[in-house]
Order: C-alpha cells, then sequence, then structure tokens
C-alpha cells in the first residue's frame, strides 16, 4: 500500500499463490493423457476383426524402432496388418483428433465464446463442401494435396465470413454465432447437396463419406498429407497462446497490453482453417470434439491457453482413437462412421453447455 | 514535455459532433480530471487519447510521439488504460488477470519483478484475498478493482483511467484516487474521468470540464468547480462549498433552488 489510503489493505505477504499449484495439477494431467493416448493407441491397433493381443502390439512396435523385445504377432498377417491398416489408422485419428481440439480451443479463444466450434459454425462443412467440389469435378490441380488444399480453401473462406458476420462491436454473441452457423451450414448443405446431384455415382459416395465423416481407408500417404498442416496449426497455436490469454480481456484492453489483435486474430483465423482442412480433408465430418473437449480440459486445467492448448491437442487425439475403436467394434463387422458417434454424444453436451452459459453467463451475451 | 498531448482534436460519428476541437495537455507529475454531464465526451475524448478512437480531425501525442508511430508494445509499456468494461471471456482467476498486466515486460529483465508487482497491485486495489477466485464470479465493484490492479501492474509513467470509481464504495473510491495521486507524486501522468465532483476537486491538479464536445473550462479545482459553472454546464443547480474544518471543496446538488424551479 502506498502513503496516504486510508482503507487497511493486507500485507503482500498474505497473497496466495495460485499459480504454483496449478502448473502441478495440469502436469499430472498432461501426463496422464499423454500416457492415456499411448494405452489406448496400443489396444486400438491391436482390436478389430484380426484380434491381436496387448503384448504382441507392443512387441511390433519394439521391433520395428529397433528394439528386440516382446513377442512378434503370432498371426501370419498380424505384423502387416497393424503397420499398413491399424497404425495408419490410428495416426490418423491422433493427428485428426488433436487438429480438431486445438481448432477448437483456438476458436474459442479468438471469438471469445466457449461454444464456438468449427463443425457448429459451418467451418468444417465450408471445408467439406469444397473438398467435395475438387472430388466432383475430379480436380487435380494439386496433385495428392488437392483435396486438402481445397479443404483449406473452403475452411478459410468460410471461417472468414462467420468472422465477418458475427461480430459486432468486437464481440461475438453466443446467439449471433450460433445462428450465423446455421445459415453458414444451410448454405453449405445446399453446395453439398448440389455437388451430390451433379456428381458421378463414384463421387457420389465419397461426398456421402465426407458427411458421415469416418477414418475407414486411412493409409499412410494420406497422413503424410494431413499431418504437416496439423503440426504446422499446432505449433503456430501454441506461440500464441499468450496473447490468447490477453484476448480474453477484450479487444481493448487487449490492445492496450501490446497486442496487435486485428492481426492476431486474422492470423489465428488462417491457423484454424487449417487445421479443420487437417481434420476434414480425408476423414469428413467429425463433429463437436473441438467443443467437448476443450471445454473438459478447461474444468481441470482452468482456462490459460498455454495449458489447454497443449492439453486439447492430447485430448482430443485420445478422445478420437478411443471414438474410432469403438466406431469400428460396436456392431461387429460394421465400420460406423466416427462423425455419427461424435455428433450423437456432441449434440446433447452442446445443448448443455448452451443452458450453463446461458445461466452462468447472465444471459446470451 | 507533456505526457499527452491532444491537438484540434474532432470526432464526428456521421451528423453527431461528439468532440469540437479539444485541446488537452497531460503533464508529467499530475492528476487530470475530466469531468462533465454524460454525453459530454469524456470517454470519447480519452478514447482518443488511448488510440481506441480514430479522431476525426486533429492529432494524439504520447511523450512527444504521434500516436500512429508507436509499436504497440513499447506503447504498452508507456501507458497503461482503464477502460469502463470489465468482462474477461474465460474464467480466469484475479490473480491471472492481474498477471496479464505484466505482459509487456515479458522476456526484459523487468519480468524478474512479476510476482513482487502483482502482490504489490493486488494489495492496493484489496484483491489479495480474491487471488483465486473466478473473474466472472465478483461483484461489480471487485471486477473494477481487479481491472485497476491489472492497470498498476504495468507499471507505466501514464495511467488512463476511465471512472475508475465507478461501482466502488467510499473507502475503495479514496484508496484507488489515493493511489492515482501518490503515482502522480512520483512524477506519473494522470488523466482520470471523473463523475464525483468533490472526488475531483480532492485528488485532482487540474479539472477539465467538458461541455457538448468543447472544454468548457480549465484549471486549477478552485478555479473551475465553481457553482454558477458547474449550474450551467450541468443544467441543474449546484453548489461548492469548503468543507467547514479541512477547506476541501464539496460540490453539491442545491436541492432546494431545484424544488422551487417550475
Amino acid at each position: 500500500m502506498t502513503q496516504t489510503a486510508p482503507v487497511p489493505t493486507r500485507a503482500p505477504a498474505g497473497v496466495p499463490t495460485p499459480s504454483r499449484r496449478r502448473p502441478t495439477r495440469s502436469a499430472v494431467f498432461v501426463v496422464a493423457l499423454s500416457v492415456g493416448l499411448l494405452l489406448a493407441s496400443l489396444v486400438a491397433a491391436g482390436s478389430g476383426q484380426l484380434v491381436i493381443p496387448f503384448d504382441q502390439v507392443v512387441g511390433s512396435v519394439l521391433h520395428r524402432i529397433g528394439l528386440d523385445l516382446g513377442p512378434m504377432p503370432t498371426h501370419p498377417r498380424g505384423d502387416d496388418t497393424l503397420w499398413s491398416v491399424r497404425f495408419p489408422r490410428v495416426t490418423m485419428a491422433i493427428v485428426v483428433g488433436a487438429a480438431l481440439g486445438v481448432a477448437g480451443a483456438l476458436m474459442q479463444g479468438v471469438f471469445g465464446n466457449p461454444l464456438a466450434e468449427p463443425s457448429v459454425v459451418g467451418v468444417s462443412g465450408g471445408a467439406a463442401v469444397a473438398a467435395a467440389a475438387s472430388i466432383a469435378f475430379s480436380w487435380t490441380f494439386a496433385g495428392q494435396w488437392t483435396i486438402a488444399v481445397c479443404a483449406f480453401v473452403g475452411g478459410l473462406v468460410t471461417t472468414l465470413a462467420v468472422y465477418a458476420l458475427a461480430r459486432a462491436d468486437g464481440r461475438t454473441e453466443v446467439v449471433t454465432l450460433v445462428l450465423t452457423g446455421i445459415a453458414v451450414n444451410a448454405v453449405a448443405g445446399a453446395a453439398l447437396a448440389f455437388l451430390l446431384f451433379v456428381g458421378d455415382t463414384q463421387a457420389r459416395e465419397q461426398i456421402v463419406f465426407w458427411q458421415l465423416g469416418s477414418l475407414n481407408g486411412s493409409r499412410w500417404q494420406y497422413v503424410a498429407v494431413v499431418a504437416p498442416f496439423a503440426i504446422v496449426g499446432c505449433l503456430v497455436a501454441l506461440a500464441c497462446a499468450r496473447r490468447l490469454d490477453l484476448l480474453a480481456l477484450g479487444e481493448r484492453p487487449a490492445r492496450h497490453l501490446g497486442v496487435d489483435v486485428e492481426r492476431l486474430r486474422v492470423g489465428l483465423i488462417v491457423v484454424v482453417a487449417l487445421l479443420t482442412a487437417a481434420a476434414v480433408s480425408f476423414c469428413g465430418i467429425v463433429a463437436f470434439v473441438g467443443l467437448v473437449v476443450p471445454h473438459l480440459v478447461r474444468m481441470v486445467t482452468g482456462p490459460g491457453h498455454r495449458i489447454v492448448l497443449p492439453a486439447s491437442m492430447l485430448a482430443g487425439a485420445l478422445v478420437l482413437v478411443i471414438a474410432d475403436t469403438t466406431a469400428r467394434s460396436f456392431v461387429a463387422g460394421a465400420d460406423l462412421p466416427i462423425g455419427m458417434l461424435t455428433s450423437l454424444v456432441g449434440g446433447p453436451f452442446f445443448f448443455w453447455m448452451l443452458r450453463r452459459t446461458r445461466r452462468t453467463a447472465g444471459g446470451w451475451s | 514535455m507533456s505526457a499527452l498531448v491532444a491537438r484540434g482534436v474532432v470526432v464526428r460519428y456521421g451528423p453527431t459532433i461528439v468532440l469540437d476541437g479539444v485541446d488537452l495537455d497531460v503533464r508529467h507529475g499530475e492528476v487530470l480530471a475530466l469531468v462533465g454531464p454524460n454525453g459530454a465526451g469524456k470517454s470519447t475524448l480519452l478514447g482518443v487519447l488511448a488510440g481506441d478512437v480514430d479522431a476525426t480531425e486533429g492529432k494524439v501525442e504520447v511523450l512527444g510521439r504521434s500516436l500512429e508511430e508507436w509499436r504497440l508494445r513499447d506503447l504498452a509499456r508507456e501507458r497503461a488504460v482503464l477502460t469502463q468494461e470489465h468482462s474477461v471471456a474465460f474464467p480466469f482467476p484475479v490473480e491471472h488477470v492481474v498477471r496479464m498486466g505484466r505482459a509487456p515486460w515479458r522476456g526484459r529483465s523487468e519480468e524478474d519483478l512479476d510476482d513482487d508487482v502483482v502482490a504489490e497491485a493486488m494489495a492496493t486495489a484489496d484483491i489479495s484475498h480474491l487471488g483465486e477466485r473466478s473473474f466472472g464470479a465478483l461483484s461489480g465493484g471487485e471486477k473494477g478493482r481487479t481491472s485497476f490492479a491489472r492497470i498498476l501492474a504495468q507499471r507505466t509513467g501514464v495511467l488512463m483511467l476511465d471512472e475508475p470509481t465507478a461501482a466502488l464504495d467510499l473507502g475503495h473510491q479514496e484508496a484507488v484516487l489515493a493511489r492515482a495521486r501518490a503515482q502522480a507524486d512520483e512524477g506519473a501522468a494522470v488523466v482520470v474521468v471523473l463523475h464525483d465532483l468533490s472526488l475531483a476537486a480532492a485528488w485532482s491538479d487540474r479539472v477539465v470540464l467538458l461541455a457538448q464536445g468543447r472544454v468548457a473550462a480549465e484549471g486549477p479545482p478552485a478555479e473551475v468547480l465553481r457553482g454558477p459553472l458547474l449550474s450551467e454546464v450541468y443544467d441543474y443547480p449546484i453548489e461548492v462549498l469548503p468543507h467547514p474544518v479541512t477547506g476541501d471543496l464539496l460540490v453539491l446538488p442545491d436541492r432546494r433552488t431545484a424544488k422551487e424551479q417550475p
């Protein structure tokens, strides 16, 4: 306390230091997520029509990285199945889940709104439209990257549109955002319907696969296309974590603390489009992961983006690995679309969050 | 050299003229109070000084440099702005919010002081006991004090405060302005928008009275805060009396005269 103020205040010595305790709790959480992800991936790789016991999966991995430990898969086609079908699929689930988790957390930070999410506001839809167009019209201008590039451009255009449409006076209200999402999704739905109409039978089948969302048919070469998008997106996002915290104060206070708000926002929107494109380009629309995951993460770690972003990345990957394993083993012999599964869980969750936001934030703002 | 200089500032929103050729100087070592009735342009003027509102005409300088020439991060180490709105998008704990005020100092040697500065700012704003509470769960006054602590943690030589006493109880109003006063005594330039004219009289060196987008009067509190002038600008009978013991100026609505008027 300085000099003249007549109000008695507590001594600085009494100041609590919550920042000391949070990191330990968050560190435990991150380690738990990492271990969980590793175990879930190995279990996922072992399950399917051809069941490979856990120790044989571990043995196969260890042999691949040059360690002569553990048993190899006993089934004659076991090792081959693992490395040409199962692991690409699990890796794809990890990459897509991580991208979706980070994209959701980023979007919520940029919009200052816990309900912002690529599929809710229609960015996934926009990306899927562009990707479907490239299928329907057999575009190949960028080789095997064509679909991903189209998805990125579609996602970027949609995100910018949502950003421009849903913001008023530097804020995004829940109602405006959700309604904008409805409008954008309607247009995207119409465009997809048109592409279904004009496409030939093969294109149609492929486009339907988009709308459902599935990791079926993941191959290493697809992973190689998607992973760079996701990695670059995640790295840029992590580098912006502190500034995202400041953005939570509002546009003006953030600028008064030295953040170039407009540039940060637009830059991060590009990153969101990049991550969404990574998720959508081969697996279609997997909705609500970006909504549910960051929300649950915040409940454990608090809202600081330096921990929310990496934790959302890990948790998103974990959720998708589990969801995909469920999708392909829930009904014997059938590979359920994972997008259906996440929407089944995410829809009610979204509703619950709407109710909660409405109650706690004192209305719809 | 003045810390803040505004020359010929005009702000127009369509046909509405909010500020009409305002000049303002805020010097180091002084507390300047911006007062005036609702809609006089106080917050807009502060917004122009802060760079939040683009002036239609006129120029603004901070520490001798035009506002546009500053890099935002450099500026954030020189001046802090307390806005009227206190909201945080996610449930950040209070301590974290105050610590955000240290962001402009990241990567510099001053960063080592972060813990002490944050603790001191929280003690000054009397929010030390709220450290782990979520910002969203605070009362209006507590939010205001948290934002004030964040501004203090920024450790700048120029402070711009838009109604820092709004929603605060009497004791905390005094504490906040006493701190602003103390900063000025150590050489800071402080400009503060106030509604309570007695507070302006007690804590400021100079008062600028705005009326309809123009400066109606400027000078030491005793010169500007005069009954007839205030009555005219506020369109309500106002009397100014010296405190019987301390001699402080007391600005009060003259309710007897108000009743007599038709």
